[in-house]
């Protein structure tokens, strides 16, 4: 055989076998593209039902309690119900991509799919964390604001405040925790803050404050009879 | 304890004992050693002296004293008669002392007086509180009487006060309950009232028991239940009224929660009745219907004032989500005025407690914080009410407070605009 020959039966056998692999692989890319489209169709439709159910439960109300929606306004982004069904919308059509790249067969890509389908319960518990930590936030540091004022204890402000700071890192903390992302980092973060903010306040409170304290608690416990008849003067 | 009952086994057995009574007396309490046993004495003097020939029984009904003064109603109502003498009872007057479970809650001792009424058929009953020290055996008569004789379902108090008290009855719960409502009852909340045995089982057949309204404000709640029920009402003047001022009666929040708390919760339910009403009427009132003692106002709290201030100040971002702009605006130029020029109008506190009430509806916050930020508002208006009636005679006061409640009956329609969204 001449080596014109077996270059064109090499050439002939290379030939055929991409186009025995596209063959193979047009079918495959022909399911993913329609599991892409079905995907999109699913996700365009979960998105509708989920926005649709959260206008119902009054979503965007308690959000509005918690104070997301505040933080999401400062951020230029949508309400809380229209973040919640894009997400939704995103992973639900992302994760058909990935079930379409895995028909692909394509060597390494299934590990990292399964990798990403292992990840999205922790994603939801963080991100379910961090909201109901921002509502217990909201309604923690409001009661204690109202409670402050009408015992009309000092700095009721700094009070709520506090107590609003506190309740968000932790819910942060436990939230980044949950997702497994530096956890150290954040526990010790969480820790420093914690401990900053007690001995600051306890600095503040017992050097700072003496005169306010010895007020305070002078009030508290010595004059506070004298002083709650003269306020409230027989309401009923 | 019965199933499904509130009376323990052996408060029934006691019932029981006594068997079918006329008038029976409920004595709610709990730590009132100071002033129960004159309460009871002038209680059980009152029914002998004005009712001998009815079968009679005293329910003292306690939320787990610590201060012994179960022991005191059994005393009291074994021993001699101070108010009274040369009375006789022609039918044996029983009185029983039960503790009642789940604690200190005045709504639970009214529902295990009721429970009892119902169980022993009384045809009269009458709440008293155990710390009204002005008490006479003449409340007896006046608040049983038009129970008796002519058939009303209702009897709440007129009390004579001082110009400096009730002023929250005065300012708000009153006009506004009247406004809403439609009936003048000066006492919503009363601490003293007498009831049929009709309305008595109405009341506790109502589905309220295991809510907050059962266990706080329920005696507010019996009222308006009476009103949109359509049961016939009178008020009755008994004298004056003379409070020992404890704990929980100086809880100005308490105070809020278990009034104004109760009136919002029932707009929801008797929403249709109100809605429908416009003006008010009055109702058959027996003796004065006020009665202002001409005691000079004492020293007004300026902490009233400070506390108003601070308050508005401190609690903006929990206003704003319960008020509209232009209320809090005017609220924010009124905390800035000087001590010496402040004054809180009928019109703003009007507009005010109608904005509360439609948040409270639409719960745009906690409803319980919706109630907790009033009491600073209601602050600023009772230092302005007593401002403004410093030097008022009897007559003039009454005008005053006659046109806040008018005030209240011609914003009405404000609030039902508020309530349905349109505004």
């Amino acid at each position: 055989m001449s080596q014109w020959q077996k270059f064109v039966t090499q050439l002939t056998q290379a030939t055929q076998e991409i186009v025995a692999s596209i063959a193979q692989f047009l079918p495959r890319l022909m399911v993913m593209l329609l599991l892409v489209l079905v995907g999109w169709l699913i996700a365009y439709v979960l998105k509708s039902i989920l926005r649709s159910i959260l206008h119902l439960a009054r979503f965007d109300k308690l959000s509005e309690h918690a104070g997301a929606s505040q933080l999401l306004r400062k951020a230029a982004l949508p309400s809380s119900s229209e973040l919640l069904s894009r997400f939704i919308f995103w992973v639900a059509w992302i994760s058909f991509i990935l079930i379409g790249a895995s028909v692909l067969g394509i060597g390494g890509l299934q590990q990292h799919i399964s990798q990403f389908f292992g990840f999205l319960p922790r994603l939801f518990a963080a991100l379910f964390i961090f909201f109901f930590g921002l509502l217990a936030a909201s309604f923690f540091s409001r009661a204690a604001l109202l409670a402050a004022v009408n015992a009309d204890l000092p700095s009721p402000r700094l009070v709520s405040f506090t107590i609003r700071t506190m309740i968000i890192i932790f819910a942060v903390s436990m939230g980044f925790e949950e997702l497994g992302l530096g956890e150290r980092t954040m526990l010790v973060a969480f820790a420093l803050v914690f401990g900053s903010l007690m001995l600051g306040l306890a600095l503040a409170f017992g050097i700072g404050g003496q005169e306010l304290a010895k007020r305070f608690l002078e009030r508290r416990f010595v004059h506070e009879r004298k002083e709650q008849k003269e306020d409230e003067l027989s309401p009923l | 304890m019965a199933e499904g009952s509130i009376l323990t086994d052996d408060f029934l057995r006691e019932l029981m004992n006594v068997g079918e009574v006329d008038i029976l007396i409920g004595v709610p309490t709990f730590n009132d050693a100071k002033t129960v046993g004159q309460v009871v004495q002038a209680i059980r003097a009152g029914l002998l002296k004005y009712f001998p020939r009815h079968r009679s029984v005293i329910i003292n009904a306690d939320g787990g004293s610590k201060d012994g003064t179960q022991d005191l109603v059994r005393a009291a109502s074994i021993s001699d008669l101070q108010h009274v003498s040369n009375v006789s009872a022609l039918r044996t007057l029983h009185c029983i002392s039960t503790q009642y479970p789940g604690g200190p809650a005045s709504g639970t001792a009214l529902q295990t007086i009721l429970a009892a009424g119902e169980l022993l058929r009384a045809y009269a009953s009458a709440v008293v509180s155990p710390d009204s020290t002005s008490i006479e055996p003449e409340w007896m008569e006046r608040l049983l009487r038009p129970l008796v004789r002519d058939n009303f379902d209702l009897v709440t108090p007129v009390y004579g006060r001082q110009k400096s008290e009730g002023l929250l009855v005065r300012s708000l719960i009153y006009p506004m309950s009247r406004a809403l409502y439609a009936k003048r009852v000066r006492e919503p909340y009363p601490t003293e009232f007498a009831f049929s045995g009709r309305l008595g089982s109405n009341f506790l057949g109502q589905d309220i028991w295991g809510q907050e309204v059962g266990h706080i404000g329920a005696e507010m709640y019996l009222v308006i239940s009476a009103i949109a029920g359509g049961f016939r009402l009178a008020q009755s003047f008994v004298g004056a009224k003379s409070r020992v001022m404890d704990h929980s009666s100086g809880d100005l929040v308490f105070a809020i929660r278990q009034t104004v708390g109760v009136l919002f919760w029932s707009l929801e339910q008797y929403f249709p009745v109100w809605s429908a009403q416009m003006e008010s009427q009055p109702i058959p009132t027996i003796g004065a219907e006020h009665e202002i003692s001409l005691e000079p106002v004492p020293v007004i709290p300026k902490r009233l004032h400070e506390m108003f201030v601070r308050g508005v100040a401190e609690i903006e971002p929990v206003l704003k989500s319960i008020l509209s702009a232009q209320t809090l605006g005017e609220l924010q130029r009124a905390a800035a005025l000087p001590e010496g020029s402040f004054q809180y109008s009928d019109e703003l506190w009007v507009r005010t407690a109608y904005e509360f009430a439609a948040s409270y509806h639409k719960a745009v916050i906690s409803r319980d914080h919706i109630i907790q930020a009033m009491a600073p508002l209601y602050r600023g208006k009772a230092y302005a009410f007593l401002e403004q009636n410093r030097d008022a005679t009897p007559a003039e006061m009454e005008n005053n407070v006659e046109a806040l409640c008018q005030r209240f009956e011609r914003s009405k329609p404000y609030l039902l605009e508020l309530w349905n969204g349109k505004k």
